[in-house]
């Protein structure tokens, strides 16, 4: 039963002092689904990223991966085992070139991140995968680029390249949207949609036009827990999640989240 | 100026690059060794060697604070254990060679630095260095305690020997070239660290730490493993002093000490291989200048001003400033 589901949580919890950010949630994510993870501010969402990849400790709770509990792992060993994150901000080395980005991804399975006597040159074997790796993001000609003065949009392209230098079997996307113009945002729907070939995705997202495109499966966090959980049609059907997200627009939320029925059809 | 959009042009721009800047850093360091070679028939040999063993504990400390971005202020620690154990083992056993001593100066030096390490490695920002400066705080009050140490008086006539057993050291130019051989090795050690595979890593450590944990990497082992090395280094660099001076006192286990190898690496440029030991010349140099003059009693507050200025105007220090002037008019 457990083996249909790539990435699962039981009952995770987490508190901060006399605050509940997660509350009992039950995700369970599907081998090769484009997964979503979507809710109001606040709603929980980054902090249920940070626990799935331990930069959180949860209070309560498992996280089973292939059906194996890796609740008790370290944030790097959770990333060699092929559970990969990005970051909301994006989380580039600014002052290494985009080539150089990309291969501290990839040194990390040559096993010689320790050895302080050799010459980094041995780095350059790891050249022709990662000019591969930049050549899928449309980054060919910035390879030797500094970071820092990439474009926002180009900066979010090379983390993504980062992120699959790790081949991981799940990636986690934080807001890979976020921030960005149309046309950027078509760049990343398509990136996102070809990085998922073969593989699994969750991702926190607030653009809904994106999820509506992208994602086979949907959870709605409110308040630290599980309102509903379903494919597009059925989530934005649901008055729920149309309440939770009208009611914090009152509030004086962002503008896309409003957009939830309007975007069903 | 077009950029070629074939990725094998673009790699071969890459490696072209690469190759200059190896050709670059051997002429530099040709350069510099020829001149360290010829210095002590122009300068005094003593002074010369005060520069380098300061040279060589600010590049140790650099390559912690420059190069993974954790800034010690306990390295006075590691600078006064490499000299006490030195000089004591010298005094005491006779029959023991000048690199012998030297060499478990470092490694006691090397063992507290791991033992720093450990305890303060999982601390972020000002609390790593809150950490070791206790640490190093505690350190100096052993040695305060301790008899060997000669406590407030120091320890005094610290046999410089003979190296391999062969050469006498008394003599200011072996004992030079001695120091000399010692620090280039170090210095070409560290030149290598940076650039290794694990330099790439602290690279990244440096610049995005959650980044390189989401990619796959066990941060705080690789800051413990730069801890230690740095530790050695600078152990090596205060057994090296207290055979040159045939002193060890309580200076260099003070935490004035730390804060002063502070000083040199943000005068010289922090981050940058030369910054360092141009840094430490130009602070050994200013510090007995005023010394010899009408300023003697106001050595600290210069250099506190050239500390703030540093700061607040050339925050890449002198070897940073002109690596960015070149960049700018000649690159």
């Amino acid at each position: 039963m457990t083996e249909a589901y790539v990435l699962e949580t039981r009952n995770l919890v987490k508190e901060f002092k006399g605050f509940v950010a997660v509350n009992d949630v039950n995700l369970k994510i599907r081998q090769g689904d484009i997964h979503a993870l979507i809710g109001p501010n606040g709603a929980g969402k980054t902090t249920v990223f940070n626990l799935l990849t331990k930069f959180l400790i949860p209070t309560r709770g498992q996280i089973l991966y292939k059906g194996e509990d890796i609740t008790a792992l370290k944030s790097a060993t959770i990333a060699r085992r092929g559970v990969v994150r990005s970051f909301q901000i994006s989380a580039v080395f600014p002052h290494m070139t985009a080539l150089e980005n990309i291969r501290v991804a990839l040194q990390s399975f040559e096993g010689n991140s320790y050895r302080f006597w050799q010459s980094g040159r041995r780095l350059n074997r790891l050249n022709e995968r990662a000019m591969e790796l930049l050549d899928a993001v449309g980054l060919t000609e910035f390879a030797n680029t500094t970071t820092v003065e990439l474009a926002y949009g180009r900066k979010r392209a090379l983390e993504l390249a980062t992120t699959l230098a790790m081949e991981p079997d799940v990636l986690l996307l934080d807001e890979p949207t976020q921030g960005m113009g149309t046309e950027d945002v078509e760049r990343v729907v398509a990136l996102v949609r070809k990085a998922a070939e073969g593989r699994t995705v969750l991702m926190v997202e607030h653009n809904l036009s994106v999820v509506s495109k992208l994602c086979d499966r949907i959870t709605v966090l409110a308040q630290g827990a599980v309102l509903t959980e379903g494919d597009y049609a059925t989530v934005s059907a649901d008055p729920r999640v149309r309440e939770v997200y009208m009611g914090t627009e009152s509030s004086g939320e962002r503008g896309a989240a409003p957009s939830v029925p309007e975007a069903a059809s | 100026m077009t950029q070629p959009v074939n990725p094998a042009d673009i790699h071969n721009t890459i490696l072209a690059q690469q190759k200059a800047e190896d050709r670059k850093k051997l002429a530099i360091n040709t350069v510099f060794i020829a001149i360290l070679l010829v210095a002590p028939f122009v300068l005094y040999p003593v002074f010369l060697m005060k520069i380098l063993c300061f040279a060589l504990f600010a590049v140790a400390f650099n390559l912690l604070f420059g190069f993974t971005g954790l800034l010690s202020f306990g390295h006075a620690a590691f600078l006064a254990t490499g000299g006490y154990t030195t000089g004591y083992l010298l005094s005491q056993h006779s029959g023991l060679t000048t690199e012998l001593g030297i060499l478990a100066g470092t490694l006691v030096a090397t063992v507290l630095g791991l033992a720093f390490a450990l305890l303060s490695i999982r601390r972020q920002g000002i609390y790593f260095a809150m950490v070791t400066l206790a640490l190093s705080q505690l350190v100096f009050f052993f040695y305060v305690q301790s008899p060997f140490t000669g406590g407030e008086d120091g320890m005094h006539g610290i046999p410089r020997g003979e190296l391999f057993g062969l050469i006498s050291l008394e003599d200011n130019h072996n004992m030079y070239y001695f120091v000399l051989a010692v620090f280039i090795a170090c210095y070409v050690l560290v030149q290598r660290v940076v650039s290794s595979p694990f330099g790439q890593v602290l690279r990244a450590i440096k610049q995005n730490e959650p980044r390189a944990v989401s990619l796959g990497y066990n941060v705080d082992r690789h800051k413990v493993l730069a801890f230690v090395i740095s530790a050695a280094l600078a152990g090596l660099a205060g057994s090296l002093k207290s055979v040159v001076f045939q002193l060890a006192s309580l200076n260099d286990a003070h935490w004035h000490m730390s804060g002063e190898v502070i000083l040199m690496t943000l005068v010289g440029g922090m981050g940058t291989l030369l910054g360092p030991v141009v840094g430490a010349t130009f602070v050994v140099n200013v510090e007995y200048q005023l010394s010899q003059g009408p300023l003697r009693d106001w050595v600290d507050p210069i250099l506190g001003g050239i500390f703030v200025l540093t700061v607040l105007a050339f925050r890449n220090g002198i070897v940073g400033e002109i690596q960015k002037f070149v960049r700018r008019n000649l690159g």
